[in-house]
């Protein structure tokens, strides 16, 4: 069930990452998954990373997620 | 269009009517928010499964939480999920709008915020979910001990899947010839645990993702079961689930939950298919802490489907009160209030065919 | 009605819907407010007034693109506007908490100030009451708008007729997204900025190239779906939207899933519908696009004799689903 988030963890601190969701960020808990590293994708449910992503597997998941909604960077 | 060949290989491959089950209300929300029905051809039937938290929460877990949030200097946290579920008292939204200072949260972590922010107040955090939501509950419980709060509580009403499966198959009441399983909580629990649906009951199952080019794989993979005369466990989901899940989450929820019976709204009471704290963190239990009994169930309104439906017995409109006196602006079970009940999905997306 | 009034009343949804027809309207009941548009139209000596009024309560009182002063402004304006009516005064309200920082006044009505002169309307009269510490986010504002009505337009909620073509003039739900932000409930920072804006110069370049033009409404609260809903009840119309059109911006939509929150349901301030005759679709649109408050505006959908009442929103799998008015304010979903 439930809402899982692709994002891109941009900085590490203490268990806490910043990750950027397709441009807003939250800091997230590494608590389930503390083997994740600056780069990574994970996927995120209530604040929390609940696996890391494969890149190529990701990428595919925020595409499919922009592809579906068909959304470009709209300026 | 990804999605264009899926639906051609679904229509090539589909031969007779086929009944799967999504169990997860997340999965009914994706299906009817992409417009799936409307897409697969005839025959293919999706019903919807117990796998909505919030659907499956008997009304008297509800109300033991709306009791306590009714004590005086006391915060009650929630998912926004279970704000607006109606029971015979009311729901969190009304006693909220009568004073009880209820507050909706994102994150568990934000109830070790909140209990420090607020030392002279009890606050008890209401938590719901499967075993998705559950590992980062039991993170939580772990460092809120750590930092030894003493003023944060947990009423856990969390529950697992697999044994809702179990039952729902036990029944025969059901006829299914295919389940797509829910992507999150496998993300968590892997594969092992369902490998008993296509031993013991030779069904196929397919382990999918939220996006519709996900469940149209998904339905896919099922029906390539089914033609094939094979019954197992797949991933469709492999960017996310590994066969063995996750098993620092795992080894979390061991350490502060352990299993007990717990009551089902609609499946009735099954065996150890619900979480509360171990003794080791009693001190944060509010059943122990508030001794809380087992609360008396409370009866579900009559003419009230919800149970048929989240069996899979039942469609929405099939309800008697569907759309009539049961819709999300006067609903009168959870399916049609939580955001993924099957009720709610059918009526605001409709099982539309449109033109 | 319930006994007692929630939150939901007045999130602009289902709930405040209801209120307003099945309770106010009881007590109210003639032809003018039983339009139910953005603004009453008075009809005096051969000239039609549009009449509007508007409270504001968001929290917080300042946010990235705006803050409640212009918030009022732009949504009084936008109100008078959409019926095709240039504004010609304004009265403001303020409801000021004891203790309320003067700068912080300063500030909001100077942006209130700032944004009237920018659309050439004066504030022509006010009041001014101080409640009791406690009772309030500092500060709420009321403010009613009085416009006139050009000749020859007549803009309705009631007026949308099948092959009607639907356009959006931008990106949908950025006020509301940028507000959630700003609010700091849930810990989450993203780049968003309101975009509260007044429309009378928007709607004044369209109504220059025709005034052939049967629905103008901006989707505040309630978002894009709940706007187009109002309008098909209204006119007794089916409305059919393409997802692939619709504008969204990126970080909007990734703060929808990470909450749980469905774009559509996000209130605009600054954001323009406009349902017109198919034959004036084309000059309608790129009028719009010429505009700096409409280079991003889309052809979102049209108007249909099928299912009255509904709007469908057709997918990008090609499936259809059915848009239903916000039933209540959206709370973050973990599920």
């Amino acid at each position: 069930m439930c809402l899982g988030i692709p994002g891109k963890v941009l900085s590490i601190k203490d268990e806490m990452a910043e990750v950027d969701f397709g441009g807003v960020k939250r800091t997230v808990s590494l608590l389930l998954c503390p083997e994740v590293k600056v780069g990574d994708y994970v996927l995120v449910h209530v604040g929390f990373a609940i696996t890391k992503l494969e890149e190529e597997e990701a990428k595919e998941t925020l595409k499919l997620l922009e592809e579906y909604l068909g959304r470009e960077e709209l300026d | 269009m990804e999605e264009r060949n899926l639906i051609e290989a679904i229509k090539a491959l589909h031969d007779g009517p086929i009944r799967l089950m999504e169990v997860c209300g997340t999965h009914t929300v994706s299906i009817s928010r992409a417009g799936i029905r409307g897409v697969l051809p005839k025959g293919i039937e999706l019903l919807s499964g117990p796998g909505c938290p919030v659907c499956v929460t008997p009304q008297e877990e509800i109300k033991q939480a709306m009791d306590l949030a009714r004590e005086k200097e006391t915060v009650l946290l929630t998912f926004g999920d279970l704000m607006r579920v109606p029971t015979r008292y009311g729901s969190f939204e009304t006693l909220k709008a009568e004073g009880s200072d209820i507050r909706v949260i994102f994150s568990p972590f934000d109830a070790i915020r909140i209990a420090e922010e607020n030392p002279g107040k009890r606050v008890v955090f209401f938590s719901v979910g499967f075993e998705t939501t559950a590992p980062a509950v039991a993170a939580t419980i772990v460092e809120a001990k750590k930092w030894g709060l003493k003023n944060l509580f947990f009423l856990s009403a969390h529950k697992l899947i697999p044994p809702a499966l179990r039952t729902l198959l036990e029944g025969r009441r059901v006829l299914i010839d295919g389940f797509i399983l829910p992507g999150h909580v496998s993300v968590i629990i892997g594969r092992k645990p369902y490998e008993f649906i296509p031993r013991d009951f030779g069904i196929p199952c397919v382990i999918t993702g939220f996006e519709p080019q996900d469940i149209l794989e998904g339905i896919l993979m099922l029906l390539k079961q089914k033609r094939e005369k094979r019954a197992e466990v797949q991933i469709q989901y492999k960017r996310a689930v590994r066969p063995e899940g996750n098993p620092r989450a795992r080894a979390l929820m061991e350490e502060v939950f352990e299993e007990r019976d717990s009551r089902w709204r609609g499946l009735g009471l099954i065996p150890l298919s619900g979480l509360g704290l171990r003794e080791n963190f009693k001190e944060m239990d509010a059943q122990r802490v508030f001794d809380l009994k087992d609360p008396e169930p409370i009866p579900d309104p009559p003419n009230c489907k919800c149970a048929e439906i989240l069996q899979g017995l039942l469609k929405p409109p099939e309800c008697p009160l569907f759309g009539k006196t049961c819709t999300p602006q006067h609903p009168v079970g959870p399916c049609m209030v939580s955001s993924e009940g099957s009720c709610s999905a059918y009526y605001r997306y409709g099982d539309f065919h449109a033109g | 009605m319930q006994d007692k009034i929630l939150l939901t009343h007045g999130a602009g949804g289902r709930a405040s819907y209801d209120l307003v027809r099945k309770f106010f309207l009881s007590f109210f009941s003639n032809e003018v407010l039983q339009a139910l548009d953005d603004a009453a139209v008075l009809s005096l000596d051969g000239s039609r007034l549009a009449f509007t009024i508007d409270a504001y309560v968001v929290y917080p009182l300042f946010f990235p693109g705006g803050d409640i002063g212009k918030l009022a402004l732009c949504g009084t304006v936008n109100d008078l506007s959409v019926m095709g009516a240039k504004p010609v005064g304004i009265a403001v309200a303020y409801i000021l908490e004891e203790g309320f920082p003067r700068e912080d006044l300063e500030r909001i009505t100077s942006s209130l100030s700032q944004a009237a002169k920018e659309v050439g309307v004066w504030v022509v009269t006010g009041d001014t009451k101080v409640v009791p510490k406690g009772t309030s986010h500092g500060l709420f504002l009321i403010t009613s708008g009085i416009g006139l009505i050009e000749e020859g337009v007549f803009l309705s909620g009631s007026g949308a007729k099948p092959k009607d073509v639907v356009i959006v003039s931008g990106p949908i739900g950025d006020h509301e997204a940028a507000v959630i932000l700003a609010r700091g409930e849930f810990a989450i920072e993203g780049d968003l900025k309101s975009d509260c804006a007044p429309l009378w110069d928007l709607v004044r370049s369209i109504l220059k190239v025709t005034k052939n033009i049967h629905v103008m409404r901006d989707p505040t609260r309630g978002g894009l779906a709940t706007s187009l809903w109002e309008i098909a009840q209204s006119s007794k119309v089916g409305i059919v939207i393409e997802e692939e059109s619709i504008p969204v911006r990126r970080e909007v939509l990734s703060l929808c899933e990470l909450l749980g929150f469905d774009p559509y349901y996000l209130a605009s301030e600054g954001r323009l519908i406009v349902i017109a005759p198919e034959e004036e679709a084309e000059r309608i649109f790129f009028a719009m696009r010429e505009h700096p408050l409409g280079k991003e505006a889309k052809i979102i959908g049209k108007v249909v004799e099928e299912n009255p009442g509904r709007v469908l929103l057709k997918t990008k799998i090609g499936g259809h689903r059915l848009l239903e008015p916000l039933m209540g304010s959206q709370f973050p979903r973990i599920c």
